[in-house]
């Protein structure tokens, strides 16, 4: 294709606690370092799309960056901002609205657990009041269903969270870094069972950023670029079983992740085994063992095995979330998608360190998804 | 249930009561037949907004379950000190229509939960404090 976008450009604020720093200063400090990396000024840029859920407007951002006129638009779609601020860069690329543009995400959320308001999502208030209304509940509920209809035990669990803490101890930015046993996982406080405490990601704050231009120019700006082969943006159908439904229907449908999944698969000409090196949402161990399977990486069922013989570590057929995904890292929402576009374009550089995925990878593979049902799955190409 | 007097509900508009077990309300949609849980106004399945009242009945088998380990924050509001927080039970009811209605359980035993068990609809004061009116709102326990 010779309308295709590339990434020329990515930079980071490390997630974790920085209490001295807003999360707009965070956004503003990963896109100077993504500005950076591609070698250019913010006065280049044509076009950004950004957002957070709890850390203010992105186009604030140009308040500490420069005001110099660009098309800013803010984007609010939950775990998919990132996902969402990306596609609608290409977009605006491919289109000719501009020559570069940044895609940025950032957030600072309050410890804890999140709390939401049911009026917010359309829900009476009695849902709230009588203890119903928890993400955790949601992915508990969700993991044991599956875990049920497709014979996983608790051990799959367990594994998944060994692993993002392993590989989070290899990663200089990660938030966790300190190995977890076996024992310590399996052992840790029942939250929501079968998931337990160590199996959660923590809201968290930090800043992503990518600089993006048009393929053909890409070789101007950067020796290694990375090419988008797709991102797509799907919302759920009627019987999908999403957060916050004190009702599910009769009959379920695939998830918002299986229409994303095979819409990028297809738009890319790849398959699920030319993947190199995957990024799956981890906002617990239940979602990454369930999405394993619904972005196409191996049949429900195969998991409990993949997982029991490291085919989703580092060194595996598989590598899952090779900086510790949301587990190590937490998760700032409106840029936890693109630390995973970020982390793909550092092992297609060749630039991981420790955590390097061994041989040449090629094709990366990025998904997110979350409330109220959306998800956004990207196929990146070193170049 | 034996109630002197009517209990204070957290959700009245759900539930019917005065027979023997209290009956969960939802909605049907006329047009496509799709049953809601809680009443919905409009069809998500066939954008319809012909909807009728339906009752869903008061038995169903456990579809899911999970054990609320933490107590939650406002808007929760059992109003028990954190210190005397007790987990409870919270599943999916697989109704006879086959929708799924998320519930809190009257069991908070991991041991005693099977999924495809055999459930029943009952009142549960859900809070309970001192000098007022326990509220009550629907609740499964094992048939």
């Amino acid at each position: 294709m010779d309308n295709e976008v590339a990434i020329i450009g990515i930079g980071m604020h490390p997630f974790g606690r920085t209490d001295a720093l807003s999360g707009q200063q965070q956004g503003a400090h990963a896109v100077r370092e993504a500005l950076k990396d591609a070698g250019i000024e913010w006065k280049d840029v044509g076009v950004a799309y950004g957002g957070s859920q709890d850390g203010g407007n992105a186009d604030a951002l140009s308040n500490q960056l420069g005001l110099t006129g660009l098309p800013f638009v803010n984007v609010a779609n939950g775990c998919a901002t990132g996902g969402s601020a990306l596609a609608s860069v290409i977009a605006a690329i491919q289109s000719g609205m501009a020559e570069i543009g940044v895609a940025v995400g950032f957030d600072k959320h309050p410890r804890g657990a999140f709390n939401p308001k049911p009026k917010d999502w359309g829900l009476e208030d009695w849902y709230g009041e009588t203890g119903l209304m928890l993400t955790t509940q949601f992915f508990a509920l969700k993991t044991r269903r599956y875990m049920f209809e497709h014979g996983i035990t608790d051990d799959a669990l367990v594994r998944i969270a060994q692993r993002a803490f392993r590989n989070g101890a290899l990663t200089p930015h990660a938030w966790r870094r300190r190995e977890l046993s076996y024992a310590e996982i399996a052992e840790s406080m029942a939250v929501n069972l079968p998931l337990r405490k160590f199996m959660f990601c923590n809201p968290a704050e930090g800043g992503a950023a990518l600089v993006l231009c048009s393929a053909k120019h890409a070789r101007k700006y950067t020796a290694n670029p990375v090419i988008v082969k797709a991102a797509v943006m799907r919302t759920r159908h009627h019987g999908s079983f999403e957060v916050f439904n004190p009702g599910l229907a009769a009959q379920q449908s695939p998830a918002p992740t299986v229409m994303a999944s095979r819409a990028a698969f297809e738009f890319a000409g790849v398959g699920p085994q030319d993947i190199d090196v995957i990024q799956l949402q981890d906002t617990d161990s239940g979602s990454e063992l369930i999405h394993i399977a619904e972005n196409g990486f191996c049949e429900h069922g195969e998991q409990q095995h993949l997982l029991a013989s490291g085919a989703t570590d580092i060194n595996g057929r598989l590598p899952i979330n090779t900086d510790g995904g949301c587990l190590a890292n937490g998760e700032p929402v409106g840029a936890s998608g693109l630390r995973q576009v970020i982390e793909i374009c550092t092992q297609l550089r060749g630039q991981a360190g420790q955590r390097q995925v061994p041989g040449t990878p090629r094709l990366g593979y990025t998904h997110v998804y979350g409330a109220p049902g959306v998800s956004a799955v990207t196929i990146l190409q070193a170049g | 249930m034996n109630l002197d007097t009517s209990p204070k509900l957290a959700c009245p508009d759900l539930l019917r009561l005065g027979g023997e077990h209290p009956v969960l309300l939802g909605s049907r949609c006329t047009d496509c037949g799709e049953v809601y849980f809680p009443a919905s106004e409009g069809c998500t399945r066939c954008c319809s907004t012909a909807m009728e009242t339906f009752a869903l009945g008061s038995f169903g088998t456990l579809w899911s379950w999970t054990i609320q380990g933490f107590q939650p924050k406002s808007p929760y509001n059992g109003g028990e000190a954190e210190a005397d927080f007790q987990p409870y039970g919270v599943g999916y009811i697989e109704m006879p229509s086959g929708v799924k209605v998320e519930s809190r359980l009257t069991l908070a035993d991991p041991a005693q939960l099977k999924i495809g068990m055999p459930m029943v609809l009952v009142l549960l004061p859900y809070r309970q404090v001192p000098g007022e009116a326990p509220v009550y709102t629907y609740a499964f326990a094992p048939a």
